[in-house]
């Protein structure tokens, strides 16, 4: 039987030599990731042994990572104790994957996942977070659950009833131009499959630009990939996911490549050419409403954000810098640079960006989700127009309904620093 | 007979239904005074107690794209609503079943505010515009965990039976 990878991966995460599309499974899970909502999960946990006279003890410790990112440092008392609580809950668990908010490690979790070397191909990786789909790009099946459906897998280690999904395969080929990047990539396929377009499905991605991608470019379209609705997206694993495990993520044991078969069944083919592609902008207030950046050239923007799980890692500020290109961020217009962990923080620090960025009159704020969910760190004003290296652009996201949120590369958000207003990259000059 | 509170259109996000300033708030008990906050009129008639209990929403395709949050499930599960709509993002699908959340996923469904529904079996029935909207089936995979009363009572028999073995 020719299968996908996650057909593949979710085979043997069930104990099974095959698995048809559409049949439930209740995978092993290998990973189980929570960020500050680990406390809603923790009261969930703690109701399933209700009356049940079982010690609560979490399935594994070893699989379980909890990466404090959302709200940090606390913005409020009520999110302070909530961060007590998750402290007193891994030291009682003895949960070690552990990152708690101190500048010498952590982060986003999406990106401190793949840094730390805890995501490998094949795995099943489970988050309560929409944006868990990120680790598809190192070949593991990795989908987000809510908060009960953790507190499940925290007690029996599998994920329980999970609808084997079917697969779109996102064929791309070229070379991008100067100024365009995969986020411009992944906006152009989700204005193409629409918010809902691949619900349920997963996107594997192939092609020779998806061979020559880094893992940070292939870590943008895997977590771009909810915003069409996929359960999961994810990249064949290859050469490159080897060089980075072993030179970025410090994996030295062996790692098995699980890749999909040739005779693999999809849904669906979506082929793509990057070669004419200009730098995509998804406008207020969906993520499909995306046009080519000439359509909204000259708009008048007030914050620009660098960051978040998307596009906070250093080849993202090293873009920044690059457009940047010693120019001034533009009066009235205030541009947060939020480095995706502190592992980028400081390389960014060493190799001159946040002087940079400092120097341009950017204010590089600590690693972690910031203004992207609306929390704090970057809220805007009534009528403010952000343009933003993040995710979403829901109305409210960025903490006001009457704001309106603008998606874009860090090359669209850079260029747009200095001008004041939605540019084009490629056109250099003010 | 239940009535229609609210007509919503489509991709409506869980920002909308639950904003993401409030997600420090988890408890169930807590998370109903945010539902859809952003929505001042709604939400002021939410906590006024004006909207009756078993109100039904009824939304587009996509219902609850976006967050995991599950505030955005209980939120509306602590007003007491029912859901139909045409279909749901997955991850709200599933924190609502996981919940006990009472929905309906009707591909075609039409209805205006104030109107009568009822919800028989494999049929939405539109009370007031005499119209009548196919049942989608929800995903085979989460019929047991609603079969059990939600994920808590399901997860807790596995847990109970697999105490019982070792």
């Amino acid at each position: 039987m020719n299968m996908t990878i996650v057909q593949k991966i979710l085979a043997r995460a069930a104990g099974r030599l095959e698995i048809e599309v559409g049949e439930v499974v209740e995978p092993a899970v290998d990973l189980a990731m929570s960020h500050e909502n680990a406390a809603l999960v923790i009261n969930q946990f703690q109701e399933i042994y209700q009356g049940t006279g079982i010690e609560a003890r979490v399935w594994d410790p070893a699989r379980i990572a909890i990466i404090f990112d959302h709200r940090v440092p606390a913005e409020s008392s009520k999110t302070a104790t909530n961060q007590m609580r998750v402290r007193e809950f891994v030291a009682q668990q003895g949960i070690e994957r552990f990152h708690d908010i101190r500048g010498d490690a952590g982060g986003i979790c999406h990106q401190v996942l793949p840094e730390m070397g805890y995501v490998r191909p094949g795995q099943v990786v489970v988050g309560t977070d929409s944006h868990t789909t990120s680790h598809g790009a190192l070949g593991a099946f990795s989908f987000g659950i809510g908060a009960t459906e953790m507190a499940s897998v925290w007690a029996l280690g599998t994920a329980l009833n999970v609808e084997v999904p079917a697969t779109i395969k996102v064929e791309v080929r070229g070379k991008f131009r100067p100024g365009v990047l995969p986020k411009d990539l992944i906006l152009h396929v989700i204005g193409k499959l629409t918010a809902q377009g691949a619900n349920f499905k997963v996107l594997e991605f192939h092609g020779e630009t998806i061979r020559d991608l880094s893992t940070s470019g292939r870590l943008v379209l895997c977590n771009m990939s909810v915003e069409a609705g996929a359960t999961s997206g994810i990249v064949p694993p290859d050469g490159e996911t080897r060089r980075y495990l072993r030179q970025e993520a410090g994996v030295h044991d062996p790692v098995e490549l699980v890749t999909p078969d040739a005779g693999a069944v999809y849904d669906q083919l979506l082929e793509i050419d990057v070669a004419p592609l200009a730098p995509q902008i998804a406008c207020p207030h969906t993520v499909d409403n995306v046009k080519p950046v000439n359509e909204v050239e000259g708009k008048r923007v007030h914050q620009i954000v660098i960051g978040s799980c998307t596009n906070g890692r250093l080849d993202d500020l090293a873009e920044a810098v690059r457009v940047l290109a010693g120019r001034k961020v533009a009066r009235n217009v205030r541009m947060l640079v939020f480095p995706a962990s502190w592992r980028v923080y400081r390389q960014a620090l060493d190799a001159g960006y946040l002087a940079q960025f400092a120097d341009a009159g950017a204010v590089v704020m600590n690693p972690g989700c910031g203004c992207c969910l609306g929390v704090h760190q970057g809220a805007l004003g009534d009528g403010e127009v952000a343009l933003s290296t993040t995710n979403r652009n829901f109305k409210g996201r960025m903490g006001n309904p009457k704001g309106e949120i603008y998606l874009c590369s860090p090359a669209v958000a850079a260029a747009s620093a200095v001008a004041g207003v939605i540019a084009d990259p490629r056109k250099g000059g003010q | 007979m239940p009535k229609v509170v609210l007509v919503l259109g489509d991709d409506i996000s869980t920002d909308d239904i639950y904003p993401g300033r409030f997600m420090a708030t988890v408890l169930p008990t807590e998370t109903p005074q945010y539902c859809f906050a952003d929505r001042a009129d709604f939400n002021r008639t939410l906590k006024a107690g004006e909207v009756p209990r078993g109100g039904v929403l009824v939304a587009g395709s996509n219902f609850g794209c976006g967050s995991s949050r599950e505030q955005a499930a209980s939120t509306i599960k602590g007003h007491d609503l029912v859901i139909v709509a045409r279909s749901f993002a997955r991850i709200f699908l599933q924190n609502a079943i996981n919940l006990g959340l009472n929905l309906v996923t009707a591909p075609q469904v039409q209805a205006g505010e104030g109107d009568e529904l009822e919800i028989a079996g494999d049929r939405v029935l539109n009370r007031t515009s005499g119209k009548s909207f196919a049942v989608e089936p929800l995903p085979k995979a989460r019929q047991a965990i609603i079969d059990a009363g939600g994920l808590i009572p399901f997860t807790r028999q596995r847990l109970v039976a697999r105490a019982g073995k070792k």
